[in-house]
């Protein structure tokens, strides 16, 4: 009884719980047709969410105001580097996934600069970056058509008993994440940030070189899913990272890391980016209209938000 | 003054000129947006005279008004330390409304504005009852907004009510109307939240609130005041723009979002702390709709580089406003 | 003008608690009219909770607050405003980003309509003119860029100032904790006026001559409750530290003997204030005690700033040999993580160290927090709960930790013993006599002239420049005062 009462205590678990919700829903409207499926497809797609959600998150628990806008047009620079340097050719995959992860480091290099060199506010620079990086994507990428190569293609869709291989390295990658923030010197130093940055620099933080550590790996995060995306897709396209500007996010708060900072939780963005997937897998099934889609998803979101209760105030 | 050697008076110089170094910067930083107003006018005139005249201002600043009305309601609640990220599609959402219900049956119209400016106060009692982030809640209602949108405007059509077009149409004599509309929006905005009692409550919310509850005021109260009156200026944006525009689109206002926050920051304001300029904000909404849609094309810069250049421009606003602003602030 | 002598404020078996904590356990006391009562403690014995209580920001769980002889029973912030009582917190309650007058404005619902600023103006104007002469503080400044002190003059002025409400009771929860010996010595004077006039006072210090000193009437509290009270003339310093609960009085002489072999130490800082026009310098060898003193806010935090960063950049003036740490006065903005356990908070500067492998081990960081817990005292039944769980002066103790627990051969104290206890204090400064004796350098600013004692070396700065360098054999409290004013060539 205490263990499930600790369990009910960790904020991620009501994303996993809301996940299972939507499914639940889903599978009895179609009255458990297509239940496995639909997890399938659910894991294939919560991938890329998970992957820029927690780059995402390292940026958001550096502080209030702290925000990358760019991962959308660092998504879609990235699909198109990518494809354009394997160019259809198996033997350049690596090639082309180191070019598209280096493609992301230096959107996120250009956001720290500007955020340090020049003190903008990162939601003002990483939107800034961001209509600077479309336009060098829509001339870079312009009637770009290469398919991406066929091994690589076939990796990204690539199943084991019904699970896919990339959402089981999601999850490694997750664990790998989570260790990084809590036991690492680099992951305390993120988390001293984001509750008092000038305490932090008073403490010995190199706060400087962690704050722009933490810019790079988001944008090389965002890179990274850029060429996934087009290898699941079978293409590059300017607007394929669109609505991972809200999703990453969303995804962060509703898996419990705090928008204010200096709090972060690596499971729950597994479980919120199961839930907001499975959610349009549902509301699909249900057959509504796109309004009705985009109503419910707002009113869900808010709902989430609004029963998992903000963090109690200090005191 | 420095060298009276009496202890008090040299107790009251030691921070003198340190404060009067940081009264000139924050009064050039006051400056910089009306600065910047002037450099884009300024280009725009070399670049093509014929733009600076009557006409050409009432063409050029169509779309400000909007822009400055969404931009003033995104900084009433960075105010108190929040940010909308819904303001975009409720512009929209307005917008499908003004151009269906509120020409075909003003009533109703009227009655879903209300109650929509009625949500926004509801959402700022959530946010402050709930302590919820309001970046996530607004997420949220921005996908609402959206979906209502689109329920009531499917597809780009409906028309204007003909006194919005004939109020939005107005040639008024010597100045374009455009600019009229944005001294008044920043005058009376200015004069509200600057200048009159309550509004120091409001900005003192901002600043800190755990003094402003300590001193006997309702937070809750200042918090769905600053929703609400950005619900009212969002309304008001909304019906300004499709006025312009003639019909309505259930995503015609998208990109309001970023642009009001742009606009804000732009104008002088800081995220958190209380610290905006109204004034600053529409000078900020007026210089991003020209910069954005008037001088790129006056430069002949190709389409694809366009979304670009605002970057570009915004970046170059901002770096000269933090060179001004106060050095050293991290360790 | 009230009779004196009229209970004003009656609290009868007040109790609060927090969790399992009694900060609050039945605690009755009156404050009559036209006497300044002391209130003094150490930290976490529940002063400022009843400071609380009284100035109705917290509610308590049990007991009844009598005000002008009426039972309150829906008591709040503007309930005791009606009332006439009024509170000045330790923490700063000003906001940031309007100015004094608007400042002003939030404390008088009644100022309001047309002239509103005018009459704010006025209003806080005059009262610092009362209060503070010659305070150099315009209605118009923005709070933000006043410096600290200048920041608690506003506050405890706008406490005193009178609209349409009545004045009856001031609350000051530790006044003086960022002023400088000249400015506070002002607030002292204009308390004991205000009293005389027939308004009450309770003061809160921990600085026990200001309570000795400016008292009608004394209360001890301990745990949560009044251990004695009585007539301000009764008590001494000693009585007040043994009732306290403390340990004996008077910091013990300091032992250590006048270093004659100065020269021969190793250099460990040198560095000139940028604001610095003669060929005076700071300077620190090993094993020594440095202090900076003079008035609040006269350059030395920012000489220690200075001195921080030069560690790790370049810097002119400055000369830095090895690692540096710091311990910050002001510890919510510049010492405590908040979200952290206290162990956390204290490993945070020895990271490296704390490694095993790549990552950070969990047993090395329980085995540092509680290595210090018992050498620096840190009372909490367990390490990983949260700093804010601990009391004010146990908060700083963990920032002592993280600072002495470092590699840093050179540590660099802001003014950490602001609003903390004397027994913390005392226990603290044997720690750093200790340390430095093992070879350590500290750079101490402190505002409190009995702490420069146990300094080997004392800078006094004036308008950011060293005015004068003091050994310890000729340091005395007039010296420091004296140049603390005087303008240098």
């Amino acid at each position: 009884m205490t263990r499930l009462g600790r369990l009910l205590e960790k904020p991620w678990i009501w994303s996993f719980a809301g996940a299972l919700l939507v499914w639940l829903a889903a599978i009895a409207f179609t009255r458990g047709y297509g239940a496995g499926g639909m997890v399938t497809a659910a894991l294939s797609l919560a991938v890329f969410t998970v992957i820029v959600g927690i780059g995402q998150m390292f940026v958001i628990t550096l502080g209030p105001g702290n925000v990358d806008l760019s991962l959308p047009a660092s998504i879609g620079l990235a699909s198109a580097v990518a494809m354009k340097v394997m160019g259809g050719n198996d033997a350049m995959v690596v090639v082309g996934l180191l070019a598209a992860l280096g493609s992301g480091f230096l959107v996120g290099s250009f956001n720290y600069f500007l955020i340090r060199a020049l003190r903008i506010p990162p939601i003002i620079a990483t939107l800034s970056a961001s209509f600077i990086i479309q336009s060098v994507d829509i001339s870079y990428g312009r009637g770009l058509q290469i398919k991406p190569p066929p091994g690589f293609a076939d990796f990204t869709n690539l199943q084991v008993l019904g699970i896919p291989v990339l959402a089981i390295l999601t999850v490694l990658f997750a664990l790998g994440a989570a260790v990084l923030l809590q036991r690492t010197i680099y992951g305390r130093q993120v988390l001293a940030i984001g509750q008092n940055i000038r305490a932090a620099g008073l403490a010995g933080v190199p706060v400087g070189r962690v704050r722009y550590l933490t810019y790079a790996l988001c944008g090389t995060l965002g890179g990274l899913t850029g060429a996934l995306l087009a290898g699941y897709f079978r293409g590059a396209n300017v607007d394929i990272g669109n609505e991972y500007l809200l999703t990453s996010i969303a995804v962060v708060v509703i898996g419990g890391t705090s928008v204010a900072g200096g709090k972060a939780n690596v499971p729950g963005i597994w479980g919120a980016a199961l839930f907001l997937v499975l959610l349009l897998t549902m509301l699909n099934t249900f057959g509504v209209s796109a309004g009705v889609r985009l109503l419910l998803t707002g009113l869900i979101i808010v709902g989430v938000i609004t029963a998992a209760g903000g963090p109690k105030s200090a005191r | 003054m420095t060298d009276t050697p009496s202890p008090t008076a040299s107790v009251a110089s030691a921070s003198v000129p340190a404060a009067r170094g940081i009264a000139v910067r924050r009064w050039l930083r006051a400056l910089l947006p009306a600065l910047s107003l002037v450099l884009v006018v300024t280009a725009i005139g070399v670049l093509n005279p014929r733009a600076i005249s009557y006409f050409g201002f009432s063409l050029m600043l169509g779309l400000a008004i909007p822009i400055a009305l969404a931009t003033i309601a995104q900084l009433f609640v960075i105010t108190v330390n929040d940010l909308d990220l819904s303001i975009g599609t409720f512009v929209g959402f307005v917008g499908c409304v003004t151009a269906t219900l509120l020409r075909d049956n003003p009533l109703v119209g009227i009655a879903v504005l209300v109650a929509a400016i009625g949500v926004y106060a509801g959402l700022g009692a959530l946010i402050h009852l709930r302590n919820l982030p309001s970046i996530v809640v607004t997420l949220g209602m921005s996908f609402v907004w959206q979906g209502l949108a689109i329920l009531m405007l499917p597809t780009p059509g409906g028309k204007a009510p003909d006194w919005l077009l004939t109020l939005m149409g107005l040639k008024p004599p010597f100045v374009p109307f455009p600019i009229i509309a944005a001294i008044v929006i920043a005058v009376v905005v200015h004069f509200g939240l600057m200048r009159t009692s309550y509004g120091t409550i409001l900005r003192g919310a901002g600043g800190n609130a755990a003094a402003i509850e300590r001193a006997g005021w309702s937070l809750l109260r200042t918090k769905v005041t600053m929703f609400t009156l950005a619900g009212v200026f969002g309304v008001l944006s909304g019906m300004a723009l499709i006025g312009t525009t003639t019909s309505g689109d259930a995503n015609i206002g998208n990109g309001y979002t970023l642009l009001s926050i742009a606009g804000v920051i732009l104008g002088g304001g800081e995220f958190v702390g209380g610290r905006v300029s109204p004034i600053g904000a529409v000078l900020g909404a007026l210089t991003l709709t020209l910069a954005a849609t008037q001088l790129l094309g006056f430069m002949h810069i190709p389409p694809d580089w366009q979304v670009g250049a605002n970057g570009i421009i915004l970046i170059i606003v901002l770096a000269a406003r933090a060179l001004l602003s106060r050095r050293g602030d991290a360790v | 003008m009230p009779e004196i002598g009229n209970t004003i404020v009656k609290l009868d078996g007040v109790e609060r608690h927090f969790g399992a904590v009694r900060a609050l356990d039945g605690v009755t006391i009156a404050v009559k009219a036209g006497e300044c009562v002391g209130l003094v403690g150490h930290n976490g014995a529940g002063k400022s909770t009843l400071m609380h209580v009284l100035a109705g920001t917290g509610t308590p769980d049990q007991g009844t607050i009598t005000v002008g002889g009426e039972p309150q029973t829906a008591y709040s912030v503007s309930r005791a405003q009606t009332l006439g009582i009024r509170c000045v917190f330790q923490e700063l309650s000003l906001c940031p980003n309007l100015t004094v007058a608007e400042n002003t404005r939030i404390y008088h619902p009644s100022i309001r309509g047309i002239g509103w600023r005018r009459r704010a103006s006025d209003l806080i104007s005059a009262k610092l003119d009362e209060v503070f002469p010659g305070h150099g503080i315009s209605a118009s400044d923005i709070v933000q860029d006043l410096a600290i002190g200048k920041r608690q003059m506003v506050e405890v002025a706008r406490a005193f100032t009178v609209t349409d409400a009545p004045l009856r009771l001031v609350i000051l929860d530790e006044p003086t904790s960022s002023l400088d010996a000249h400015t506070s010595s002002q607030l002292l004077s204009f308390v004991r006026r205000t009293v005389a006039s027939g308004i009450s006072c309770v003061f809160i210090s921990h600085l026990l001559g200001e309570i000795l000193g400016n008292s009608d009437r004394i209360i001890v509290m301990r745990d949560g409750k009044v251990v004695t009270a009585g007539a301000a003339s009764t008590f001494n310093r000693n009585r007040l530290v043994t009732e306290m609960g403390g340990i004996e009085a008077e910091p013990a002489a300091v032992a250590a003997a006048a270093m004659a072999d100065r020269e021969s130490r190793k250099l460990r800082v040198r560095a000139r204030p940028v604001r610095q026009s003669d060929g005076r310098e700071l300077i620190a060898r090993e094993g020594e005690i440095v202090g900076l003193a003079g008035l609040a806010a006269h350059g030395q935090t920012d000489l220690l700033l200075a001195v921080f960063r030069a560690a790790t950049q370049r810097a002119a003036n400055i000369e830095v040999s090895g690692p540096v740490a710091l311990v910050a006065g002001d510890r919510q903005t510049d010492g405590i993580f908040a979200q952290w356990s206290i162990s956390e908070n204290i490993g945070i500067r020895s990271l490296a160290r704390l490694r095993k492998g790549l990552l950070i081990s969990p047993a090395r960081e329980d085995e540092m927090a509680a290595r210090w817990r018992d050498k620096i005292g840190i009372r909490t039944p367990d390490m990983h709960n949260n700093i804010l769980s601990l009391s004010g002066g146990n908060q700083q103790k963990a920032l002592f930790a993280r600072a002495l627990g470092s590699d840093a051969g050179i540590v660099l104290m802001d003014d950490p013993m602001r609003g903390v206890d004397v027994g913390t204090k005392l226990e603290v400064y044997e720690l750093i006599r200790d340390e430095a004796r093992g070879g350590r350098t500290f750079l101490w600013y402190t505002t409190e002239t009995d702490e420069l004692k146990n300094c080997d070396h004392v800078y006094v700065f004036h308008n950011g420049r060293i005015v004068a360098d003091l050994r310890r054999d000729e340091l005395t409290e007039e010296k420091v005062i004296q140049s603390s004013f005087a303008e240098s060539a």
